[in-house]
């Protein structure tokens, strides 16, 4: 397998063909903000807050989903990437109804976490106050669409870890919700096997066990990865 | 012609309110009301969420008192997991509570009223507040506000937050009391018991200088409702629902919080967005009645604990039987916080306290759910209709001090009557008027003024609608 050679913040890497600059960038030691990305699953630049500045291409690129190059020069931290990564959040926050007294995840969400990161106090843009449903029909589980940022990591993990595939994207633009089954009460959905996986990957309090109150949701961030380095690699342990 | 005064906004209380005074043809007062201008709709987000976030959402009504959402909250949740919980959940909430009774009931004597009486009702508005009394009196302030500081560190102790702790659930609680925590409520108790002991000398020796206030402070016959346990036991948490006269008999006995429809009506008035609960058997506005420390203290026949019921005693007979003076509202949470302490005492020697069996777990087994816990303001209903999957359908509050907005009224005007004459407006009576709204301490919102004087707009007008008269205190 062929190396690439590239500098991200000045920091010389080597990686392998084909890896991602958030790959590269872990290598050289460098963190990148994410909320899409889930260590397990596949890739696929929803969130936009890995955006990257690679010298001689004139637009941001999201580290996740963009592949290195020989030579390539990435800086990670510009003073536009962090205007554009708050923005980013400020958006996502705007976006749907996020009240975080009385969430599930409160003090354990990593849109919270990513509105710290980036130094998020307030949202500049007028918050668009959608008329949004909560889904507590499952025995065990409730999706409450008011804070489903639509990172699809749900979507990811059901269907490439637990291969029942209950999740998919439905409408889009504004419309957009993750929809269960063919668009049905999620307890009705058959396929769901009620693992929980999409519990744990859920960034939000968007995906919780029912009875949970405020910030008591609890979250193994590590075990979906651990689950596919069982599978894959025969690592029992972590 | 008719002229009114209009005192906006009240201060030293929770939140936001306007007082109208109405004036007839020779300037003496004809009426009076006491207006909640403010919406917060808080019924009516809760529709369509899980019923599992009511204790956090109606905790975020109040600062002051969450706990008590937090409880009512709790116990209707029960019910509609229709489970009773374990018994050492039971114990801690309680715990809970008392914290919240004592913060509570501090706050409203040391900080928000003991300045009108301990540097007088005419003195210097811009001092009299809990930084004048600091000035005045520093060991009075101090022992005040770490009496408070006590009852919420009881509540944080259990809830890991002061305010706000969503740790009371549908089933029973999140955690049990640690044995630390224990340890550091054990040895705080005696300079608490002793803060109220002070309190209630000090209040006792002031009595005599007060008999004008306690004359027309709210002083008219009305009921009171509160929860009663065994034998009329005093209770904040558990037991049934009581209504007794000014005379002492018992009007209604061992109601329960499920049937208050039967009993209570509410009634609405265009000029105020709190509601009008009256008693429904006499009517309203003849059902007035009223809750709080001053109701419980009156419709319960003991406290059950050595110390309190001493006080109790005396306090009887100072009233000369039931106590129908609103101003003994103040004299009430001190019997009140002197109870809490004592049970406080009680609970933390229980072994259930540090118990990890905390919490009954269950589906939704019922759709529609009441709950009642006694508040520092007064006995306070949650009730709530869910659908199959526990998401809220309907919500209905009665609060504390929508239960005592009757009384409010009737303080006011009387307290009206007796201070004001032709258009003079002074300070010391609108100071008086507020007085007589604070002896409630109601809780009208999630803020709190407890920090100096906030501005006084009065408004006198004229039958035609001309403004005659207007007094601006910054
Ligand atoms: S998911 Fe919950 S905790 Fe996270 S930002 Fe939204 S409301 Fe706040
Ligand atoms: S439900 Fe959670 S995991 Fe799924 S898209 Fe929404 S925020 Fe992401
Ligand atoms: S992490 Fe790259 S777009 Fe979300």
């Amino acid at each position: 397998m062929s190396v690439r050679t590239l500098t991200i913040n000045n920091i010389p890497v080597a990686i392998e063909e084909g890896a991602t600059i958030l790959e590269a960038a872990k290598e050289a030691g460098v963190t990148i903000p994410t909320l899409c990305h889930l260590e397990g699953v596949s890739d696929v630049g929803a969130c936009r807050l890995c955006l990257v500045e690679v010298e001689n291409i004139n637009k941001l690129l999201p580290a996740c989903v963009t592949q290195v190059t020989e030579e390539m020069v990435v800086h990670t931290n510009t003073p536009k990437l962090q205007e554009y990564r708050r923005m980013a959040v400020e958006l996502i926050f705007a976006e749907g109804n996020h009240v975080c007294a009385i969430c599930v995840a409160n003090g354990n969400c990593e849109l919270q976490d990513a509105a710290i990161q980036v130094g998020m106090d307030h949202t500049r843009f007028p918050y668009r106050f959608p008329d949004r449903h909560v889904d507590v029909s499952h025995s065990q589980f409730g999706i409450d669409h008011n804070r489903c940022i639509l990172c699809t990591r749900c979507i990811r993990v059901c269907n490439e870890i637990e291969g029942a595939h209950v999740w998919d994207v439905a409408q889009r633009g504004e419309n957009c919700y993750i929809a269960s089954g063919l668009s049905q009460p999620w307890g009705e959905v058959e396929a769901c096997t009620s693992c929980g996986k999409c519990v744990d990957a859920c960034p939000t309090g968007a995906i919780f066990r029912k009875g949970t109150t405020s910030a008591e949701k609890q979250r193994d961030r590590a075990k979906l990865e651990f689950v596919v380095n069982a599978r894959e690699k025969q690592e029992w342990t972590r | 012609m008719t002229k009114k005064i209009v005192i906006d906004p009240v201060t030293r209380i929770e939140g936001h309110a306007k007082i109208s005074i109405y004036l007839n043809d020779a300037g003496e007062v004809d009426d009076a009301r006491f207006h909640v201008v403010e919406y917060r709709g808080f019924e009516k987000f809760c529709e369509g969420r899980p019923f599992t976030e009511m204790a956090g959402i109606t905790a975020r009504i109040c600062g002051i008192c969450p706990v008590s959402h937090l409880l009512a909250a709790a116990k209707t949740g029960d019910k509609i997991l229709a489970v009773k919980i374990p018994p050492a959940a039971e114990k801690l909430r309680r715990l809970m509570n008392l914290g919240q009774i004592t913060q509570s009931h501090a706050l409203s004597f040391f900080h928000l009223s003991s300045p009108d009486w301990l540097l007088g009702w005419d003195s210097d508005p811009a001092k009299r507040n809990v930084f004048g009394l600091i000035a005045a009196d520093p060991d009075l302030a101090r022992a005040g506000i770490r009496l408070r500081q006590f009852g919420q560190t009881v509540i944080e102790l259990l809830g890991a937050k002061k305010i706000h702790a969503a740790w009371a659930v549908p089933g029973g609680v999140r955690s049990p009391l640690s044995p630390g925590g224990v340890a550091w409520i054990r040895d705080r108790l005696p300079e608490s018991r002793a803060t109220v002991k002070m309190a209630l000398d000090l209040f006792k020796n002031l009595m005599e200088s007060l008999t004008t206030e306690i004359e027309q402070f709210g002083h008219f016959p009305s009921l009171f409702m509160g929860l009663v346990g065994k034998n009329g036991l005093w209770e904040h948490y558990g037991g049934q629902i009581r209504f007794s006269d000014s005379e002492g008999n018992i009007l209604a006995d061992g109601l329960s919080e499920d049937d208050y429809q039967d009993y209570l009506g509410e009634a609405v008035e265009k000029w105020s967005y709190l509601k009008f609960p009256y008693y429904k058997p006499l009517g309203y506005p003849d059902g007035i009645y009223r809750v709080g420390p001053l109701a419980r203290v009156n419709i319960c026949s003991h406290f059950g604990t050595p110390e309190a019921d001493k006080e109790l005693q005396e306090f009887r007979q100072r009233a000369g039987g039931v106590a129908t003076s609103s101003f003994f509202y103040h004299y009430a949470r001190l019997l009140e916080i002197l109870a809490a302490l004592e049970r406080i005492e009680q609970l933390i020697d229980d072994p259930d306290i540090t118990s990890q069996r905390v919490r009954a777990n269950a589906g939704i087994n019922q759709l529609e759910g009441i709950g009642v816990s006694e508040a520092p303001r007064g006995t306070l209903f949650h009730h709530y209709k869910v659908d199959e999957n526990g998401l809220i359908q309907k919500v209905n509050l009665i609060i504390a001090t929508g239960q005592n907005n009757l009384a409010m009224n009737k303080t006011v005007a009387q307290i009206a009557k007796h201070y004001i004459q032709g258009t003079e407006v002074t300070e010391g009576m609108l100071n008086r008027v507020e007085a007589g709204i604070r002896a409630f301490d109601p809780c009208l919102s999630c803020s709190t003024h407890a920090a100096g004087q906030m501005p006084l707009h009065v408004q006198l007008w004229g039958a035609d609608g001309s403004i005659l008269n207007e007094v601006y205190r910054n």
